[in-house]
């Protein structure tokens, strides 16, 4: 190590001065691609006015409006019907009053929000619950075509979004799967299960056959031996892989758009159309968005040391 | 696989017959389709069914808004209509135009980047995380705050614009020009995707052992030599790959732009998968838009089979 530091050009451990360098430019460039999501979040705890104004305000006064009218709708009222109401309940009545308005019921993004869990957590499930048993065909079996069937599997995850959406738009028009819950779990698993597939294959191709040949051998099946050997040393790789298929159909939205338009409508479609009085509703979209986000932060986070295998299905690990 | 049954009738013949058949259990073979076989139903069923269906609806003149209709097989018309109308022409061009630029600035940015990060300087790994956020989140979400960014007169993006070039912050609109707008998408695009790039370049980077500097620095080979000979061409693989990748997924860039501009101005960013949607969903003609569709998943499927060879050699390192 101090044979090495005294060699002060040496690329192998970088300089200190290239790396003070480094540390800053990259911090910057942090800095830089933050700018936009911290506004964002910052534009869902303002006031309307407040969001529109000119120069762009950084410093403000907080309000909870944006998050008031995201989960709520509105009618305007004189100002003579309002003061004859009772007291305000709760904080998102108060600052309703205060624009001459009164809550007139809640509006569409908690079904919505709803909608998102159900639909990515159930094809989720399924895509690898699907995927590690097709996974573990592929890691430990001779499969005629092996390597056609898993490019056919692959390729079916490249198809352009919307060139799938015509002919699935008039066959779940046929078979009254259009704006159902179970007809997006199906297309969103039948998206995900290709890279769970991949994903899966290489996590349970690291383990090795010893300990199953081992376990067979002390009297356990085939099938056995995959429940009670190979899946619980799968386990990081099968949690990596349902939290990147979770992303996956949490952030879709060309399929929501085109294939659902209430009953299984999920946030992101119905974000973009929240609108206020006289155009977009700036500060409650930033709220809507600021909640749409955090899960994915949380996961980001959770998967980070898998993200490079996840990105790339599994090809690169290290 | 033959090792195994091996394995498995040499314990078998050591035990006794009640438990020779649990050893064998279901055949290997079996095992092997009950597990792969749900799958590639799914897939049939929700990929390749369909896709066969657009091979059909593609030769016919069908509108989705007219089911009952008189269908009439027209043949390869709508093919040929495709690939003589300008109106195909100049959305494809956009694409291009898309494709390319989002590749070149992503390309260059996410190396350096990646360069600066494998610097290790204390904390890198933290900062790596936080750059690496913008790629995680939905697209659509993405293009819908940036639309607020660019608003003329009340956004940020052009207030911090005229805070440096000095311009009116509403003498000029993004996302309402004819010449700006194709490049806010690529704004938004390489904002989104150069921690992607960054992310596979580090894996190069981190993949080239210290022996073959150590070696260099032997030979006396300078930075700038060691940086063009070893580390360019080392990495040149993972680049590959990662160009690849976004090539394709920006040749079917649909949410992002559909939020930010809709393909508008006019149909300035109208890209592949807007002319397709507004031809299937929104003109209703779907016999056409099937046409184009399957010219579009050609091209992907012809992209992804490179796609395919670059990771299997990027694997093989």
């Amino acid at each position: 190590m101090n044979a090495r530091s005294s060699t002060a050009h040496s690329v192998v451990e970088p300089s200190l001065t290239s790396r003070r360098v480094a540390s800053v430019l990259v911090i910057v460039y942090a800095f830089v691609t933050l700018i936009p999501l911290f506004w964002i979040f910052a534009t869902g705890f303002k006031t309307p006015p407040d969001s529109i104004s000119y120069p762009p305000k950084v410093i403000f006064e907080p309000s909870l409006e944006g998050y008031c009218n995201l989960f709520t709708t509105r009618t305007r009222q004189t100002s003579e019907y309002i003061a004859q109401l009772g007291p305000p309940e709760g904080i998102c009545d108060e600052v309703t009053r205060r624009r001459e308005m009164v809550i007139a019921g809640t509006s569409n993004y908690a079904p919505r929000f709803i909608n998102s869990v159900i639909i990515a957590f159930g094809s989720t499930f399924l895509s690898v619950f699907l995927g590690v048993m097709a996974a573990y065909g592929f890691s430990r079996f001779k499969v005629p075509l092996k390597d056609d069937l898993l490019f056919f599997i692959l390729s079916t995850r490249m198809m352009p979004p919307i060139a799938v959406a015509i002919p699935i738009y008039l066959m779940y028009r046929e078979l009254g799967l259009s704006d159902t819950k179970l007809g997006m779990i199906l297309l969103y698993t039948a998206v995900n299960v290709s890279l769970a597939v991949w994903l899966l294959k290489g996590f349970i191709d690291e383990i090795p056959r010893e300990y199953e040949e081992a376990a067979m051998i002390d009297g356990y099946t085939r099938l056995q031996a995959f429940r009670k050997v190979v899946l619980p040393q799968a386990t990081t790789g099968i949690a990596a892989t349902a939290i990147f298929c979770l992303i996956f159909a949490w952030n879709e939205y060309a399929f929501a758009v085109l294939l659902t338009s209430g009953d299984a409508q999920t946030a992101p479609p119905f974000i973009p159309t929240i609108i206020g009085e006289g155009g977009m509703d700036w500060p409650a979209v930033g709220a809507g968005t600021t909640l749409f986000l955090i899960p994915i932060f949380i996961f980001t986070i959770l998967l980070r040391k898998h993200l490079l295998r996840g990105i790339t299905f599994g090809a690169v690990r290290k | 696989m033959s090792k195994l049954n091996e394995i498995a009738d040499r314990a078998a013949g050591a035990t006794p017959p009640s438990l020779a058949g649990a050893v064998r259990g279901l055949s290997d073979k079996s095992i092997a389709w009950i597990f792969i076989a749900p799958t590639i139903i799914l897939l049939l069923a929700i990929n390749i069914f369909p896709l066969i269906w657009t091979i059909y609806l593609s030769l016919t003149n069908y509108r989705a808004n007219r089911p009952n209709a008189e269908l009439k097989f027209v043949g390869t018309e709508h093919y040929e209509k495709i690939l003589t109308n300008p109106d195909i022409w100049a959305a494809m061009q956009s694409t291009a135009h898309f494709v390319v630029w989002t590749i070149v600035l992503q390309t260059v940015i996410g190396f350096t980047l990646a360069w600066l990060v494998d610097r290790k300087f204390r904390g890198h790994g933290f900062w790596t995380t936080v750059i690496l956020l913008p790629m995680m989140l939905s697209p659509a979400v993405v293009g819908n705050f940036w639309k607020f960014l660019y608003q003329p007169q009340i956004g940020l993006f052009n207030y911090i614009i005229s805070f440096f070039t000095g311009a009116e912050p509403s003498s000029f609109e993004m996302l309402g020009s004819v010449q700006l707008a194709p490049w806010a998408i690529v704004i938004v695009d390489t904002w989104m995707w150069t921690p992607y790039v960054m992310l596979i370049c580090l894996a190069g980077l981190r993949s080239i052992p210290d022996y073959i500097y150590e070696a260099a620095e032997v030979d006396r080979a300078s930075n700038w030599r060691q940086f063009w000979s070893i580390t360019i061409p080392m990495c040149l693989p993972f680049i590959m790959l990662a160009v690849l990748f976004r090539g394709i997924e920006n040749f079917k860039m649909f949410d992002m732009v559909n939020l930010l501009t809709g393909g508008g101005p006019g149909s300035t960013t109208e890209v592949a998968s807007i002319t397709l949607k507004r031809e299937a969903f929104e003109k209703w003609r779907t016999g056409f838009s099937s046409a184009f569709a399957i010219i579009l998943f050609v091209t992907v499927f012809g992209l992804a089979n490179i796609y395919v060879k670059a990771l299997n050699k990027v694997k093989s390192r």
